[in-house]
């Protein structure tokens, strides 16, 4: 294994035995980056192009390329639709198509439905089709892929800027910490479900949108943990006798108190990163998140609410969200035990 | 008081086991020793030895399943304490047998008066209430030496000072006259005057209440005056037990020798008549600004330290003494301009006391301080390498592959093995981590290093080596030092010079030999008769 290899320090490997100790965390964590490995390369699992065609002995690879129908043989110059069994035909013939697990993307519409959308789960739609005959698992599969991202994007965000706030007002403390404190106070106290809803519907939100507004709001959540941190940490001996060494206050807040500070923000990030997916998705419920079309969960949760005779919308967007939420508060419950200076072995 | 023959409490082969991670530590190996009634036990031994751990395993207050005997007997009065219920137990707790703590700023609560914290033992065993217990807290007060009693129910610890809280602990303790005091360090956090006063405090409550007491402690001057018989601890065995005079006369085990032969000895080497001056100061004041009102205005100050003019040559070192909060550290972090100062500081020449950091660093590097805790003062997550290497990243940092080389010199130069840069600090004891510390101030070759109560946290034997440490490298490269102690003994060994400190005041400054043996102020001479009795 890769992290076998990399010489960590004891304190390092403590945690990491104490992680592995927890043993629903540890397989949770397992779990959760296969899901998500998969589901990164979700157009190779989920698509309506097959993953290689093989025609007139040469390859391609319509997952990378747009290939025009002429390609193959047909009639139009527009992308081939593979789906379409006059493409299909035409490629069989003189070759062979490689198709990934789900033929649909998330935007894909089953136009071959028999039975009025949302259709229930059947052979060839195995959780079903949504509202506009999209098929349901395509869509779970892009969604999972879009709502980590979006929460590790904005966790990470979050986190630096967090950190980097909370370290300055907490290293100086003084005016600059009494400033930024008010500020937050002030800030933290506007309704920030309300002002996303009016800036969704000033600017039509995409996912960076998105991300940008709820940033402007989540980098709080860290600042209040770093600032105590480094309240404490400035008056410690060894920090002490860095200044005395002359060490600049850049290198003294990286190198000697961020490493304390670290523990109490690696023990909250999995709980920012779920409660960012949970924001998005409420965003999405409500009709003011990504825009239409997307693969959302959020979406998902709307179409069951809005579809209570067709239940396997609500039940998949809710299997599929409670997974992720639990596999991830699972994770940060070990990462908590292993981030805990007076849990022991046993 | 040795009128009943049987033993009031007979440890018989105690072993003590602590359970951690995958290992076991075995923390007391067999020990075996009596307690009479009325008799004073010292436990004496360095930090690690056991002794505490014994003590607490008599009141069973040990992290019971991490930790477990093996095998053993205590038998308090012919009952053995590690078969009782922990109801039987809770009888004996406090009643029979109480015990007072090192810390007093901890072993009580904060949130509540002294009052309620004393009535709480007298309702839990004696079932006392309303005025009858008002009136026995007061006598405890009383018996324990604090001036008004009455007045000082309703305090709050942080009202007391730190001798008044232990007074208040042993008031505790002594509620139910107990058969039995187990102390352990009562006095260690203490200043020396107070430490002499808690001491007399015991001997006389002894008399008065006739109880036994089983003092633990590492200062060979308490268990002198103070004790009847010692055991000797050293890594979980007692190496020997002895009446305090004979052990004194004449030490049997090789291990009670070198405890007692450990005093920091010798002198300061003589300094060159003509050393340069490196650091002088002018009525230095560091006063810390009291605001006020709504619009915060200055009220007044806490004069942490007054006036204070000190003269430091080459390869000399200045004494500075006094008890707790008297400004000592609080002037070594003004001379490294760590906290805002008024007042002359001039060194080298150049009057620094209005630099700003950028223009202090390129003299951080002739002026290092180490301190007391070798505990706090190692970054945990730096191995010891990285640690001492820092100076040297700041001051060379263009000459990178001479940094190696530097490392292991500065740690040959303090006694370590040149491998233990690879290891961390938490890895290495509390005196080969003060080592560290002075590694990694000498490493950048400094004019002057303050040594903020380097040998305070450490045992008397590992205190004589760094001592002894520290005068070799004065001698070798003609350092200067100021050496800041409430620790009588241990400046006496090293400095020249010395400067007496009392709120905030300098009370008697002049070279240490005519202090030590001439002391002119009522306090200096206070301080030295309670350390050198």
């Amino acid at each position: 294994m890769i992290i076998s290899k990399i010489k960590l320090n004891p304190i390092n490997q403590r945690r990491l035995q104490l992680f592995k100790a927890h043993k629903r965390g540890y397989y949770s964590l397992w779990l959760f980056l296969v899901i998500f490995l998969l589901t990164l390369g979700a157009e190779f699992i989920s698509n309506d192009k097959p993953v290689v065609v093989y025609f007139d002995s040469d390859f391609y690879m319509p997952v990378f390329k747009i290939y025009p129908e002429t390609a193959f043989g047909g009639e139009f110059e527009t992308e081939a639709d593979y789906r379409d069994p006059f493409v299909e035909e035409l490629i069989n013939e003189k070759g062979w198509m490689l198709w990934p697990l789900v033929r649909y993307s998330y935007d894909t519409i089953n136009y071959a439905l028999e039975q009025p959308a949302p259709s229930p789960p059947s052979g060839e739609n195995w959780l079903g089709t949504d509202d506009q005959a999209r098929d349901v698992l395509a869509r779970v599969i892009y969604g999972f892929r879009i709502s980590v991202l979006f929460g590790l994007i904005l966790t990470l965000v979050s986190s630096v800027v967090g950190v980097i706030v909370g370290a300055i007002q907490g290293f100086y403390g003084g005016k600059i910490d009494l400033f930024g404190q008010r500020f937050i106070e002030i800030w933290g106290s506007i309704p920030r479900l309300y002002l996303l809803i009016i800036l969704s519907s000033i600017v039509m939100p995409n996912f960076w949108w998105l991300l940008a507004i709820m940033l402007l709001f989540s980098w709080m959540a860290l600042v209040d943990v770093v600032r105590a941190e480094f309240l404490r940490g400035r008056n410690l001996e060894y920090v002490r006798a860095a200044r005395a060494l002359g060490v600049a206050n850049r290198d003294i807040m990286y190198k000697h108190i961020l490493p304390n500070a670290m523990v109490a923000t690696m023990t909250f990030l999995p709980f920012i990163l779920t409660g960012a997916i949970t924001t998005l998705t409420a965003l999405d419920f409500l009709g003011f998140g990504l825009p239409p079309g997307s693969p959302s969960l959020g979406e998902l949760v709307a179409q069951g609410k809005a579809n209570l005779q067709a239940p396997w919308l609500g039940i998949s967007a809710f299997a599929v969200l409670s997974l992720m939420l639990t596999l991830l508060v699972f994770i940060g419950e070990a990462a908590r035990d292993a981030f805990d200076p007076r849990k022991t072995l046993s | 008081m040795t009128d009943r023959i049987n033993n009031f409490l007979e440890v018989k082969d105690l072993c003590v086991d602590f359970k951690s991670d995958d290992s076991i530590s075995h923390a007391v190996k067999g020990v075996s020793f009596t307690l009479q009634y009325g008799e004073i036990l010292a436990l004496v031994g360095e930090s690690g030895s056991g002794k505490s751990v014994t003590a607490l395993s008599i009141l069973q207050l040990l992290p019971y399943p991490a930790a477990s005997h093996p095998s053993g007997q205590i038998l308090l009065e012919n009952e053995d304490v590690l078969q009782m219920k922990s109801a039987r137990l809770r009888q004996i707790r406090g009643n029979r047998v109480s015990m007072i703590f090192q810390e007093p700023m901890t072993s009580l609560n904060p949130l509540h008066c002294i009052e309620k914290q004393i009535r709480e033992v007298l309702l839990l065993h004696r079932g006392l209430k309303g005025s009858a217990a008002t009136d026995r807290v007061v006598e405890l007060l009383e018996l324990v030496g604090i001036p008004k009693p009455r007045t000082r129910l309703k305090s709050y610890p942080h009202e007391l000072s730190g001798g008044q809280r232990q007074r208040v602990m042993i008031a505790m303790a002594l509620a139910n006259e107990p058969d039995l005091l187990i102390a352990d360090e009562p006095t260690t956090a203490l200043d020396v005057t107070i430490q002499a006063q808690i001491l007399n405090l015991l001997l006389e409550l002894r008399e008065k209440l006739g109880m036994a007491i089983l003092l633990i402690t590492h200062d060979l001057n308490i268990v002198k005056r103070y004790s009847d018989r010692v055991c000797v601890m050293t890594n979980g065995e007692i190496v020997e037990c002895a009446d305090t005079p004979q052990l004194f006369h004449k030490p049997k085990h090789p291990y009670s020798q070198s405890l007692l032969g450990a005093e920091p000895s010798g002198n300061p080497i003589p300094v060159h008549p003509e050393a340069e001056l490196i650091l002088a100061t002018q009525a230095l004041n560091v006063w810390f600004p009291i605001k006020k009102g709504v619009l915060n205005r200055v009220v007044d100050h806490v004069k942490a330290a007054n006036d204070i003019s000190i003269k430091v040559h080459q390869g000399q070192t200045l004494g500075v003494v006094g008890e707790s909060g008297s400004g000592k550290t609080t002037l070594g972090l003004a001379l490294l301009r760590l906290i805002r100062s008024d007042g002359e500081i001039n060194f080298f020449g150049q009057s620094i006391n209005q630099f700003n950091q950028d223009r202090m660093r390129p003299l951080r590097r002739d002026i290092q301080v180490v301190f007391q805790d070798p505990f706090g003062s190692l970054s945990p997550r730096m191995s010891i390498g990285e640690i001492i290497g820092e100076g040297l990243k700041v001051h060379e940092a263009n000459n990178v592959s001479g940094h190696e080389a530097r490392i292991i010199t500065a740690l040959e130069e303090v006694g370590l093995h040149p491998e233990t840069r690879h290891r961390y600090p938490h890895e290495f004891s509390g005196g080969q981590r003060q080592r560290i510390a002075i590694a990694r101030a000498l490493i950048l070759k400094p004019r002057l290093i303050i040594l903020d109560e380097p040998t305070s946290a450490l045992d008397r034997t590992v205190q004589c080596q760094i001592v002894d440490l520290l005068r070799d490298l004065q001698a070798k490269y003609q350092i200067s030092y100021i050496f800041i102690s409430h620790d009588l003994a241990v400046v006496r060994a090293l400095s020249h010079d010395m400067i007496v400190m009392k709120e905030g005041h300098v009370v008697e400054q002049g070279s240490a030999e005519q202090l030590f043996s001439n002391p002119q102020q009522p306090y200096t001479q206070a301080l030295i008769s309670a350390a050198f009795q």
